[in-house]
């Protein structure tokens, strides 16, 4: 039964599970039940088992036994550490980039788009059904030596900059650090624009109004007035982009070189074909003690926890 | 399901009591322990503030609420342990809960079908007349306007003739105008069928304007229970004083009583009080609540107060506001028995040296004066007191 | 001055479209590349046009069988998302019971996990069982994985759902089971769609989590990953178009049509 503590108007009571019909106690267990049991057994079990195989030694072989190797660990870091701090580098440019790139959009569907508004977020939604990989490999032919964009980028000499900064090498786009980031901010945009679009069409067009008859030019309404309530769409946003760009290792497989490569790409071919499941496993439990740590304290510092 | 004996005899069914039935949520109380008779066929209105357990009440009819304690009969059925579904009762709900997916003939015909019954055309269709919606059947909900939602609610429920109507706030979503406009349809509608409507409002004029009788609720119990003109007139608490229309009271002291007449003290002056309306315990030298109502007072400018006729209550105050209403002028006037004295005056001769700062004696006919337990508070029921809300509060909820 | 006054007005806007350009730039080059006829292996620079692949979709070995087995994986995987996270999206909302936080942790980790986490420690647990990778290893973690995305659409609905209706229902005769499938079920069916087409797209475009679980079989996301290494044939961008194309033109019949009912009935 719900314990309402103040008066009647009771529209949160649940209907089922009030007497005289008291059949409904044990039925959230039953709808919850199959559900559950399947995440804790396909999802948490999983974690526990890698967490033991991570610190477990022996040979492909001659079978893995748990020995509390925690060098596994100290091994996998002094390794890898570039590795990353390239993903974690290359999340953030790709998930930046996604909130400048994005927000504008979605700003203009919110607000402007009138009746074009549905056709644009059937234009931001279709590219979904084309296989991302595929997509992902049109990248190719966009950014290809001696291709239009690296050419007008030669002829601008923006790819003296780049390099100068070291995203780029000599005048190739593909198989350097831009052309990863790339891809990246290309594959993780929808999610940003989504949740940007939803918490933006929240906001009452009329607060505009009333910022703007309260003196706030365009700039300062944005800043002040749209910004600020467009937040839990910017941190949900991020959050999204952030953290599969992490661990992708698609866009830097298909678009990056040996130079490139994330920390998804090394815990990719440890365990697909180098078969070294206990570095592997190290690395991956890494990755995601990481990413857990930076989401809490990013939820924390924006103060938006009821946000999950 | 429900049976077909439900439906046979239903709208003859009887009345509907409600034993010693109360409700707690944990420690809170919404609804203490009372008993409630409404006959059958009459037009009953629970009226109170926000949170006095009006609607719980009506909830436990409706079965959608589980009593604490105590018993729901209609006529002779104990129906308390009965689910809703199978009650002979329906509902008008709060912004009417019509089914967004269904279009108004499906909404109406819903509980026809659920009880088994195939050929439900010609009914819904009559049904619909009856609220002027014929036109309207193959609309979703969401097409109609505010007071058009409104009478599908109430055809969908009046549809399938229950013993008894309820309607949670059924009005309080329209605007004032059309507000009023239902209100008479609503009793149009009552005296047709002949069914009995137990009406929840918060909104005083409504409750009277419709109902033959009313209970006036405050924190979980019923205050008191009459017809309209009986609450307004007697009022027992300072609560229902307050609550319907206003009331001016004074603390006065018992001097002496004779001949079925209380004479009480009051500042300086004194006042007289028919026993008969007198609702406290009263002895000589006792606390006692006079009570009056502001339409019930003439106002004479202190210039002329030797033309008023002798034997009515006076008293001398100074006039602090006035408001011009249109039918009336509204006056607060300052006395030193009581601060805030209201006061209606029919815009019929106006004096016009009522204004402001006027030195005037304000008198009335003993007989319209009601007399209360004093060990109450002043200010109960009144606007702004624990408990009652504003009209806008509510709309807001 | 004027037109950068003009601009100024319209930054906004301009900024947008660029945005939407860039991200449907690679389906433009993916439908332009379908008809071409590459010299090479590689489907990476224009040739020549051609409409050969068009005519012969199939013509490359495994390619339409790792289609079908991604679409019967991908319904599968939406029908069991779709029943589990409902059930648990109606417990959630609708009811209270202990260890509630545990649940939404439980239900909210999954979404806040890279995909290479999971990918990695679900073949760690199917290598401990000693399972045989392939369409059921498959299945279980799509389904995994779609569950939480599904009780999101879902519970968001059934929140917004006002509980009078089905009070309502219940006060018109309807009882438990009537209540549940004549007013609860149809209302909160948008949800329920959205998460079961939400979960199909996860399913269907998976890759990162089918690379470590699949064992030898090929899904159609598998298939075009292979070829990106060993030569593109022309035949993905056919089927890479042709997705994009059907799902625009579903998308403009279905709203096409919502419209005109709307018209018709106001």
């Amino acid at each position: 039964m719900t314990t309402v503590t103040e008066a009647p108007p009771p529209a949160p009571a649940p209907p089922e599970g009030k007497p005289p019909r008291r059949r409904g106690r044990w039925t959230p267990y039953w709808l919850l039940l199959p559900g559950l049991l399947w995440l804790v057994v396909f999802f948490a079990l999983p974690v526990i088992y890698q967490a033991s195989t991570s610190v477990q030694t022996g040979s492909l072989e001659e079978g893995y036994r748990v020995t509390w190797h925690f060098a596994a660990y100290g091994d996998a870091l002094s390794e890898y550490w570039p590795q990353f701090v390239r993903s974690v580098l290359y999340a953030a440019s790709a998930t930046v980039l996604c909130l400048l790139l994005g927000y504008p959009l979605a700003y203009l569907i919110a607000f402007r788009a009138g009746r074009w508004r549905n056709l644009i977020m059937i234009l931001v939604i279709a590219p979904f059904f084309t296989s991302f990989l595929i997509r992902t490999l049109a990248w190719k032919t966009i950014l290809a030596d001696g291709g239009w964009v690296v050419g007008t980028l030669d002829t601008l000499h923006v790819l003296d900059v780049t390099a100068w900064l070291g995203w780029t090498v000599g005048d190739r786009v593909l198989a350097t650090p831009l052309a990863v980031v790339c891809g990246l901010t290309y594959n993780f945009l929808p999610f940003m624009i989504l949740p940007l679009y939803t918490s933006l069409e929240r906001i009452d067009p009329r607060l505009h109004e009333a910022a703007n008859d309260l003196y706030a030019r365009p700039s300062t309404t944005f800043r002040k007035v749209t910004f600020p309530l467009s937040m839990p769409g910017v941190v949900s946003g991020t959050l999204l982009t952030f953290i599969p760009a992490t661990g992708d290792y698609v866009n830097a497989d298909l678009l990056g070189s040996t130079d490139t490569r994330m920390v998804g790409n090394v815990i990719q071919s440890q365990f697909l074909r180098i078969l070294d499941y206990p570095t592997a496993a190290a690395l991956s439990f890494i990755l995601m003690a990481a990413i857990l740590f930076m989401v809490t304290f990013y939820i924390r510092k924006s103060g938006t926890e009821d946000l999950v | 399901m429900k049976t077909t004996e439900d439906t046979s005899t239903a709208g003859r069914g009887g009345d509907v009591r409600l034993t010693g039935i109360g409700k707690t949520y944990g420690s809170f109380t919404a609804v203490h322990p009372l008993d409630l008779t409404v006959p059958q066929g009459s037009f009953f209105a629970l009226l109170g503030a926000s949170g006095c357990g009006k609607t719980t009440t009506l909830r436990m009819i409706a079965g959608l609420e589980e009593p604490t304690s105590g018993t729901v009969h209609l006529g002779d059925q104990d129906v308390t342990a009965l689910p809703p579904y199978k009650r002979p009762v329906n509902t008008v709900f709060q912004s009417y809960a019509l089914f967004p997916h269904l279009d108004i003939f499906e909404n109406v015909a819903f509980g026809l079908r659920r009880r088994g019954i195939r050929s439900v055309k010609k009914q819904v269709g009559e049904m619909l007349e009856l609220v002027q919606l014929g036109e309207q059947a193959r609309k979703k909900p969401h097409q109609l306007s505010g007071g058009q939602q409104q009478r599908v609610a109430v055809a969908r429920a009046l549809i399938n003739h229950p013993k008894v109507l309820l309607l949670d706030e059924p009005l309080g979503a329209l605007d004032l105008k059309l507000r009023r406009q239902m209100q008479l349809e609503l009793k149009r509608i009552q005296t047709e069928v002949g069914i009995t409507f137990v009406h929840v409002t918060h909104d005083q004029e409504e409750a009277m304007t419709m109902a033959d009788t009313v209970a006036v609720m405050n924190a979980g119990r019923v205050e008191q229970l009459g017809s309209p003109a009986d609450l307004y007139e007697n009022p027992r608490t300072t609560f229902v004083a307050n609550f319907l229309g206003t009331s001016n009271l004074i603390e006065a002291e018992v001097d002496s009583a004779s001949g079925g007449e209380l004479t009480l003290k009051a500042g300086g002056g004194k006042l007289v009080l028919p026993e008969a309306r007198n609702s406290a315990a009263t002895t000589t030298g006792g606390r006692v609540l006079v009570g009056v109502r502001p339409e019930k007072i003439s106002l004479t400018h202190a210039d002329d107060a030797g033309e008023i006729p002798g034997g009515r209550n006076r008293i001398t105050g100074r006039i602090a506001d006035s408001s011009f209403i249109g039918v009336s002028t509204q006056f607060v006037v300052d006395s030193p028995v009581c601060a805030g004295f209201e006061v209606y005056v029919q815009n019929i001769d106006r004096d016009v040296r009522l204004v402001p700062g006027a030195e005037v004696v304000l008198h009335w006919n003993p007989a319209h004066t009601f007399g209360l337990d004093a060990g109450q508070s002043l200010l109960a029921g009144t606007v702004g007191s624990a408990g009652v809300g504003t009209v806008e509060e509510e709309v807001a909820r | 001055m004027p037109f950068i006054n003009w601009l100024k007005r319209r930054l906004v806007v301009i900024a947008g479209l660029a945005t939407l350009a860039y991200l449907l730039l690679p389906n433009v080059v993916v439908t332009v590349f379908s008809f071409n006829n590459p010299k090479g292996r590689f489907n990476y620079e224009w040739q020549e046009f051609s409409t050969e692949a068009w005519r012969d979709p199939c013509g490359v070995s495994g390619l339409c069988g790792s289609l079908t087995l991604s679409l019967r994986i991908a319904l599968w995987a939406t029908l069991g998302a779709t029943v589990l996270g409902t059930m648990i999206a109606f417990a959630l909302v609708r009811y209270r019971f202990r260890a509630r936080g545990a649940v939404n942790s439980l239900i909210f980790l999954p979404m806040a996990m890279p995909e290479v986490v999971m990918a990695a420690s679900l073949l760690t647990l199917f290598l401990n069982m000693g399972a045989q990778l392939g369409f059921w290893t498959i299945l279980i973690a799509h389904i995994m994985f779609c569950l939480s995305f599904v009780v999101v659409a879902v519970k968001a609905r059934v929140m917004s759902m006002d509980p009078r209706l089905e009070q309502a229902a219940q006060d018109l005769y309807a009882g438990p089971v009537q209540t549940f499938l004549r007013v609860t079920l149809p209302i909160a069916a948008p949800g329920i769609a959205a998460g079961a087409l939400l979960a199909f797209a996860l399913s269907f475009d998976d890759f990162i989590i089918t690379n470590f679980n699949a064992g030898s079989t090929v899904t159609f996301p598998m298939f075009v990953w292979g070829s990106a290494q060993r030569g593109t044939p022309v035949q993905i961008n056919v089927i890479g178009t042709a997705m994009f194309v059907i799902a625009v033109l579903l998308v403009l019949v279905s709203m096409a049509v919502g419209n005109r009912r709307n018209r018709r009935k106001a």
